[in-house]
């Protein structure tokens, strides 16, 4: 059974109540944020509300729905109404949003505990949640390594227990990416799945919100209750194809799972055979395993860099110092107001990715970039299509490699941009995935592998993450952090 | 040597929806500062825009009320440029894929000024400097706006203004927007040049911002036009640039700040989906078009014989000619009506705006029972003129004011009684007359007329006063 059943099952048979729990997981950060960083914020008060309210509806012997009375956490960049959201950039220090984000609004209503916002890359802009302007959040397993990113921070404190599951969001693997260096589940759902509305963009063709959590089944649990169409989002088109829960424990025999050669290729060896590993588990529950070529996977990585970029350079344009947010203190103009603000309010990955995007846009190279890089989208787009013709789902690593060392992917950023290599392409192709832990390296550092399924088909990939973690409990190991229930 | 002009136009106007272009807020005009706003249209971190239907279908309509061929498949685009005005830092507006392209607006010369197109985009808030501080008010930002682009085909100041009181007239007529210049409902920018007559080649064009006159239109491109010509006979060279027209001193000037050569940097909005219209509902919102002004008023005057003039007046507004067109149900001829609008209604709409909101105190079926009445041959003109005055007063029926006996005529006996009347009470007209004074009969019959209450026939009552006379 997952965290949040579990939980779920000891509120409702008043083993604890839900204010002792909340206390339970505000005296833990209390205690591991000093060395995980996990919160920036943690909203105790609001907390503690929510907690009193659940109890009384306990106490009337009202039933609760799944994810009522749960402490969690949601990444910093997801608007919450009246509490600080930061994007851990200065340029929003101070910033209260004065509503809502839809995901929020829906979690909310049902209850959910929030316990503050975590730690991220700056703008979501980073892989190693260092980017923040409030210094990395560290990984649980090893806290000389990073948490990852740029939803390090859920990552973070869902892997030390600290909260029972967070919401995070993924734009080239950034929920994905933390969830596999922290030996737990990541989902990025389908592109339109889950409403971007009050998400803070960092690039919108690309981002998506997504649950990170101690297991599959707490994973599905949660996309099941955030991925509701939103009239306030365009592109969102919800979960068309109804719960992933109720078919988690689906026989996966006759299932075709595909292995892009490519996706092997540079991956380090740990992690490479921690995933053929995987294979053979699958094999034996009578999956079939399809090799199959995806040469189209060499442009991702260019075509990500350039079009995310390209949107954010236009996302971030509006943070100028005029209306919310930090705002440099001397200036004699306007434009000097606005350069200064941007030049103090923006980090180094961000002012870089700015100016990226800003050039690949500009007249004179649109077509050389931004144009290219659309059209071989579309290509990408297509590989998949190609590829799902001949498998149901396709295995990958998540990362080439385990959790970084603090500090390191700060010192050679395009080292670090490569390491996006294998979540980048779902992302350009608004494909579901999940990354769920397949082992640890010689040093106990935890390895993650994905899912990828078609559009839609997360009932499909969660089926068999679910296989994969029932067989192989020992992968999913709890840290010693936090809350030990 | 002759010079001719050559300008296009790039014309604002603010669309009629009751709500914003991406989010719920109210469209209305004025208000106190950002009063209309919500966390969309301000740009607030994390918001989303979500297209307004009414917005795409109006714009679709100003396409087809100027001919133009409407995309079954268009786009939103960023455009990309940074100013306190615009809170997102982009303009979502559409840039290689408008809803609308190739129309025009034709003159009365004969003259086509083609359209390259027409698109959506959203409207930017507004700046406000007082006491040397600036001010920031997003009531208008995000009021939906069509943009019609014109090719370079008017040639002098007066087709510049027809074509712009054309687009006020079609759209007005339509019911898109009341393109009130004043207002900044309607907004032009007025690209211009100047090159030698016969010349093929165009010269290097100006554009002049921001114009919400139609008069100061006029005057800016008299201005650059001369301005122009005379640089250009001095021996100097035209910069393209952008101007701004100050309307004190009747000149154009550089503008510096955000509207200086821009690189926007569009690229597709990635917030909107495809923007797809199917031919059926391009038709059925073709068929909800009314009759425009071009077709009424031909068929005013080829089908109902008003004078082309008279056509014109009855064509400008829309509601002055669907009462028109209401009255003249029923009625022998069209003219009379015409006559009764355009001479009588009209004189008690004093302004150009009263004119096009024609509220008047009558329904066409009155004006129409009166027209009846008349063209019955029972009463005679000037009684129902003055009954429609004060019909126009009143708000009542013209039998209010034509009694039965008004229509039942003037028998010979009576007539001759009102004439004996005249005579009797008028020695020195009569005398006069009997001096030779033509003219004093005419005053005896106006007596008859007067008493009769207009129903006698002025030449049955001329004869007989002759008569009585001797």
């Amino acid at each position: 059974m997952g965290t949040i059943s579990r939980l779920s099952e000891m509120l409702a048979s008043k083993q604890i109540s839900c204010t002792e729990l909340t206390k339970k997981y505000l005296e833990e950060i209390e205690k591991a944020n000093k060395s995980l960083n996990a919160y920036v914020a943690v909203t105790e008060e609001q907390a503690l509300q929510t907690a009193k309210v659940v109890d009384e509806k306990i106490a009337q012997g009202k039933k609760l729905s799944p994810l009522e009375g749960i402490p969690m956490t949601l990444k910093d960049n997801i608007s919450t109404k009246g509490i600080e959201t930061t994007c851990c950039s200065k340029i929003l220090t101070g910033y209260k949003p004065i509503y809502n984000a839809t995901v929020w609004d829906i979690l909310k209503k049902q209850n959910a505990v929030l316990l503050g916002k975590t730690n991220m890359d700056e703008f979501a802009m980073g892989s190693s949640c260092e980017t923040s302007c409030f210094g990395g959040a560290t990984n649980p397993h090893n806290t000389e390594h990073c948490a990852g990113g740029s939803s390090g921070g859920v990552a973070s404190a869902v892997g030390g227990n600290i909260a029972a599951y967070g919401l995070g969001s993924d734009t080239g693997g950034s929920i994905r990416q933390p969830a596999s260096f922290c030996g737990i589940v990541g989902l990025k759902p389908t592109y339109g799945a889950v409403s971007r509305y009050g998400l803070i963009a960092y690039a919108s063709s690309f981002d998506q919100i997504g649950p990170i959590a101690t297991s599959v089944e707490d994973a599905a649990l949660v996309y099941d209750a955030i991925s509701l169409y939103d009239e306030k989002d365009s592109t969102s088109r919800g979960n068309v194809n109804g719960s992933t829960f109720d078919t988690l424990n689906n026989d996966i025999k006759g299932m075709k799972i595909g292995i892009a050669r490519e996706y092997l290729d540079g991956v380090r060896d740990d992690v490479k055979n921690a995933i053929l590993e995987a294979a053979k588990v699958y094999e034996g529950m009578g999956a079939e395993i399809v090799y199959f070529d995806l040469p189209a996977l060499k442009y991702a990585l260019p075509v990500y860099y350039i079009l995310a970029c390209a949107e954010a350079s236009s996302n971030l344009g509006r943070y100028d110092g005029i209306r919310y947010g930090y705002k440099t203190e001397h200036y004699e103009s306007i434009h000097e107001m606005m350069c200064k603000t941007r030049s103090e309010g923006f980090g180094k990955e961000v002012q870089r990715r700015i100016l990226l995007g800003t050039y690949v846009l500009s007249a004179g190279y649109y077509d050389a970039y931004y144009k290219k890089a659309q059209n071989l989208r579309g290509a990408i787009v297509k590989a998949f299509d190609n590829a799902f013709e001949s498998c149901d789902v396709i295995l990958a690593p998540t990362v080439p490699m385990t959790a970084f060392k603090m500090g390191h992917a700060v010192s050679d950023p395009i080292e670090t941009y490569l390491t996006d290599i294998c979540t980048v392409p779902i992302n350009i192709a608004g494909l579901p995935a999940v990354s769920i832990p397949c082992g640890f390296n010689a040093n106990g550092m935890p390895i993650g592998m994905q899912l990828i399924g078609n559009k839609f088909k997360e009932a499909q990939i969660l089926n068999a993450a679910y296989k994969y973690q029932q067989s192989q409990p020992d992968k999913f190991k709890a840290t010693k952090w936090g809350v030990q229930l | 040597m002759k010079y001719e002009m050559v300008a296009g136009f790039e014309t604002h106007i603010e669309l009629g929806t009751k709500t914003k272009i991406f989010c719920g807020c109210t469209t209305e005009f004025g208000g106190e500062p950002n009063t209309h706003c919500c966390p969309v249209c301000i740009g607030l971190p994390g918001t989303l825009p979500k297209l307004n239907k009414q917005v795409v279908k109006y714009a679709i309509m100003a396409g087809l009320a100027t001919n133009c061929k409407i995309a079954n498949v268009s786009k939103m685009d960023r455009k990309n440029y940074c100013y306190p005005d615009l809170p997102k830092a982009y303009q979502i507006s559409q840039y290689d894929m408008p809803l609308c392209e190739g129309g025009y607006v034709q003159l009365s010369n004969g003259r086509k000024i083609r359209l390259t197109r027409i698109h959506i985009e959203e409207d930017a808030g507004k700046l406000i400097h007082e006491r040397g501080d600036t001010y920031v008010d997003y009531n208008r930002g995000g009021v939906p706006l069509i943009e019609i682009v014109s090719e370079p085909d008017i040639r002098s100041v007066d087709e510049a203004r027809e074509y712009v009181e054309k687009l006020q007239q079609v759209m007005r007529y339509i019911g898109i927007s009341d393109c009130k210049m004043q207002e900044g409902s309607m907004r032009c920018d007025v690209n211009i040049s100047v090159r030698p007559v016969g010349s093929e080649e165009f010269g290097t064009r100006t554009e002049i911002k921001n114009m919400n006159s139609i008069t100061y239109i006029a005057k800016a491109m008299e201005y650059e036009f001369e301005r122009q010509v005379d640089l250009i006979e001095s021996g100097g060279k035209v910069i393209q640039e952008t101007l701004r027209y100050d309307d004190a001193t009747n000149t154009t000037s550089p503008m510096r700040g955000k509207e200086d050569a821009h690189d926007y940097r569009y690229f597709r909005e990635p917030d909107l989906v495809t923007i797809s219209v199917t031919d059926e509902e391009i038709e059925e919102i073709r068929s909800s078009l009314p009759e425009l002004p071009e077709s009424k008023r031909e068929r005013y005057v080829t089908e109902l014989g008003i004078p082309e003039t008279d056509a014109q007046l009855l064509t400008k507004y829309r509601k002055i000619s669907e009462f028109f067109d209401e009255a003249c149900k029923d009625v022998k001829n069209p003219k009379t009506v015409a006559n009764f609008i355009i001479g009588q209604i009209f004189r008690t709409l004093v302004t150009e705006s009263d004119k096009e909101e024609f509220n008047i105190k009558i329904t066409p079926a009155q004006l129409s029972e009166l027209v009846k009445i008349l063209e019955s041959g029972k009463i005679r003109n000037n009684l129902a003129k003055s009954a429609l005055d004060k019909m126009l007063e009143s708000g009542k029926n013209a039998t209010e004011y034509i009694s039965e006996s008004d229509m039942a005529g003037l028998d010979d006996n009576a007539l001759a009684e009102l004439c004996k009347q005249a005579v009797e009470s008028n020695p020195n007209a009569v005398a006069d007359f009997k001096g030779g004074k033509e003219k004093a009969l005419k005053s005896l019959v106006g007596f008859v007329m007067k008493n009769s209450r207009g129903k006698a026939d002025p030449t049955a009552a001329e004869a007989k006063i002759k008569e009585i006379i001797g």
